[in-house]
């Protein structure tokens, strides 16, 4: 079976649209060169009107893009640095979310965001190590988290054809992952997959964060059956697959690498609360409140959420119930 | 509309000056609620610039932007009724005053983030001419947004990428009650002139010299020649917003109203027609907005259950917030 890096995946997932829908162009910073090493051959291919590089104006090409869309296009814009989305949070959520329904139904805003190397970079410090996939999800622009090689180019696939904006975040953590991958295919927005089946506790991971699920799944094997699910798709977010997995179990751990307050992992225990009696209070691991991440390594990794905090926040819910 | 034509001049100037007289009726009198920034005396930029445009080139206006929008051709009935939150209304009622939109015919709407347009109008006509249609558009903002870093950057971008944008700043010597003394370092001529940009001041109370310098703007777009920037010294004939009508704010000397309202677009447009003519387009301006009211009026309020429709065009639902 063909190998498939997610970088690659990525890769394809653009060229393989851009090849189907005349529409589909790509914008972004220093991507004729594909200095983030995802839009690779795509100028040579499609030329610089459909892959054109920006100036240092994100406010500016983000509702560029909207624009765009407003005008038949399916944009994607790509972000040298997850932290940029904040410079651009007025363009996506004031204008790209808002234009179809303050418009009365007018119009569709089908652009994608695209953030190769989302949360920490290791070394990159403060104002290059955001994760901030919960805010998309909270103003309700639909947001992705790809964990593999394979969802990373079904998610971009379906992100692009969709009709709304989709914000795609590429965790930095799975960017140098491989995998065989036969044929791939556009994967649902919305719709997550239980990576991992097991009967004694649900773990809910995001992103990179799978496969350190995974791990600490198989670590705890002979003490615990640890069902791993990946939501994939962060906004809509599919509550009905992670309700039937968690009344299963009976027990839920979610592990986020977004801020505490007001973070995804809160509204995913919230919401399965609110559907589900547990045997055990609920637990989360998180990046902590307000999080800067430090720049000395030891400092970066103490601030993220790590196998041990999964693994003691597995056997507290565990023991609680 | 293309073409010198005085009398659409004068009736677009007198439609919208009619318009936001009655929304004004209507604000009073509980029919439209928020209020809205009136374009009273600001006329005659919308009428000019719409007049030197085609049917299918695009447009966007601002918070202030009853005038863009009809100008461009939007029916005042439905228009009207997005104001008073119908369902017959241009947004059926979920945008109201600020983001009143109608992409039939080129309005990508009125945006009430101040210098947000620039960057999206700039987008459509890039995508639209990269689809082989001729066109061009045209972004309407004020001289408070001369000082919002991503207007600026959408100069550079259209002035990089040469998009045919006509952007056009309506200097009304405020921006809410900050005088552009207070707030403009440099001049708005200058910032276009930093990005390469050719921009033209023109008199925006009198309709027919804007029509003018937009026309001549656009014969160079249309051949081929990349933005440029209008600046249109207009004033504002009445409250930043109709919230004033309640809270006076002092920050216009009275001699200074009175000096800006004796240069009417309405009249001096109305001063280059055969008074029967202007009577004539005055009674069917009236019959229109007559018309208008009362299509307003009579149109059927949203549904409460049908708040979030259109929130997702993919046909995504939201989850609702109760219970
Ligand atoms: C980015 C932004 N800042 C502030 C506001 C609040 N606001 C609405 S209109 C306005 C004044 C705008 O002045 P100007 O651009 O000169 O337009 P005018 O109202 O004079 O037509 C302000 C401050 C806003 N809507 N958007
Ligand atoms: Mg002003």
């Amino acid at each position: 079976m063909p190998r498939l890096s997610y970088r690659r995946a990525l890769t394809r997932a653009l060229a393989d649209e851009m090849t189907r829908d005349e529409s589909v162009v790509v914008l972004g910073e220093d991507i004729r060169v594909a200095a983030a090493n995802v839009t690779t051959g795509l100028l040579k291919k499609f030329g610089p009107e459909r892959v054109r590089d920006t100036p240092l104006s994100e406010q500016a090409f983000t509702s560029f893009a909207t624009g765009a869309a407003l005008a038949g296009a399916r944009p994607v814009v790509e972000f040298q640095i997850p932290s940029l989305l904040f410079l651009v949070f007025e363009q996506i959520v004031n204008h790209a979310h808002k234009f179809p329904l303050m418009t009365g139904g007018q119009c569709a805003v089908p652009v994608t965001y695209l953030v190769p190397g989302s949360g920490s970079r290791t070394g990159w410090a403060g104002q290059h190590s955001d994760h901030p996939y919960a805010l998309f999800a909270h103003v309700g622009v639909t947001t992705v988290v790809p964990a593999t090689p394979a969802d990373a180019y079904g998610l971009l696939v379906s992100a692009i054809r969709c009709d709304d904006p989709v914000v795609v975040f590429a965790p930095a953590g799975a960017l140098d992952l491989r995998e065989d991958v036969a044929e791939p295919a556009p994967v649902p927005l919305g719709r997550g997959v239980v990576r991992r089946s097991g009967d004694d506790v649900t773990v809910v991971a995001v992103g990179h964060l799978v496969h350190d699920a995974l791990a600490v799944a198989e670590e705890l094997s002979g003490q615990a059956s640890v069902e791993v699910f990946d939501p994939r798709t962060l906004y809509p977010f599919d509550f009905d697959g992670l309700v039937d997995s968690v009344r299963r179990t009976g027990r839920l751990v979610v592990v986020d690498d977004g801020n505490r307050s007001c973070g995804i992992a809160g509204e995913i225990i919230a919401t399965v609360v609110e559907r589900v009696r547990l045997a055990a209070p609920p637990r989360r691991v998180t990046r902590p409140d307000g999080a800067v991440l430090p720049f000395a390594p030891a400092l970066d990794r103490a601030v993220q959420p790590g196998r041990d905090q999964l693994t003691a926040a597995i056997q507290l819910t565990l023991k609680d119930g | 509309m293309t073409g010198p034509d005085p009398v659409w001049l004068y009736r677009t100037v007198r439609l919208i000056r009619r318009f936001e007289e009655r929304a004004i009726e209507l604000v009073d009198a509980g029919e439209i609620v928020g209020g809205i920034h009136p374009y009273l005396g600001q006329e005659g930029i919308a009428a000019g610039v719409c007049a030197a445009l085609a049917a299918d080139d695009l447009v966007t206006g601002t918070h202030r932007g009853h005038g863009h929008v009809l100008a461009k051709g939007a029916d005042p009935a439905r228009m009207l009724a997005e104001l008073c939150g119908r369902v017959t209304g241009l947004n059926r009622g979920r945008g109201g005053s600020m983001h009143a939109a109608d992409f039939g015919v080129g309005v990508l709407g009125a945006n009430a983030i101040v210098g947000a347009a620039g960057a999206i109008l700039t987008g459509a006509v890039w995508e639209r001419r990269r689809r082989g249609a001729d066109v061009v558009g045209a972004t309407f903002f004020g001289d408070g947004a001369v000082n919002e870093g991503m207007l600026l950057e959408a100069f550079n971008l259209a002035a990089l990428w040469q998009v045919p944008v006509l952007f056009v700043c309506e200097n009304n010597g405020y921006a809410t009650t900050m005088p552009v003394a207070g707030a403009v370092a440099g001049t708005v001529a200058g910032r276009a002139a930093a990005f390469g940009m050719p921009s033209t001041a023109v008199d925006g109370q009198d309709p027919e010299r804007v029509r003018e310098a937009s026309a001549a703007a656009v014969a160079r777009m249309r051949a081929g020649g990349g933005p440029e920037l209008i600046e249109a010294h207009t004033y504002r004939f009445d409250a930043h917003h109709t919230f004033e009508h309640r809270v006076r704010l002092d920050y216009r000397p009275p001699e200074e109203v009175a000096e800006g309202r004796s240069r009417d677009p309405v009249d001096i447009q109305g001063a280059r027609l055969d008074p029967a003519v202007r009577a004539e387009v005055d009674a069917s301006v009236e019959a229109v907005l007559d018309a208008a009211v009362d299509f307003a009026l009579a149109g059927p309020h949203p549904d409460p259950a049908t708040a979030l429709d259109h929130l997702y065009a993919s046909g995504l639902t939201a989850r609702t917030g109760g219970g």
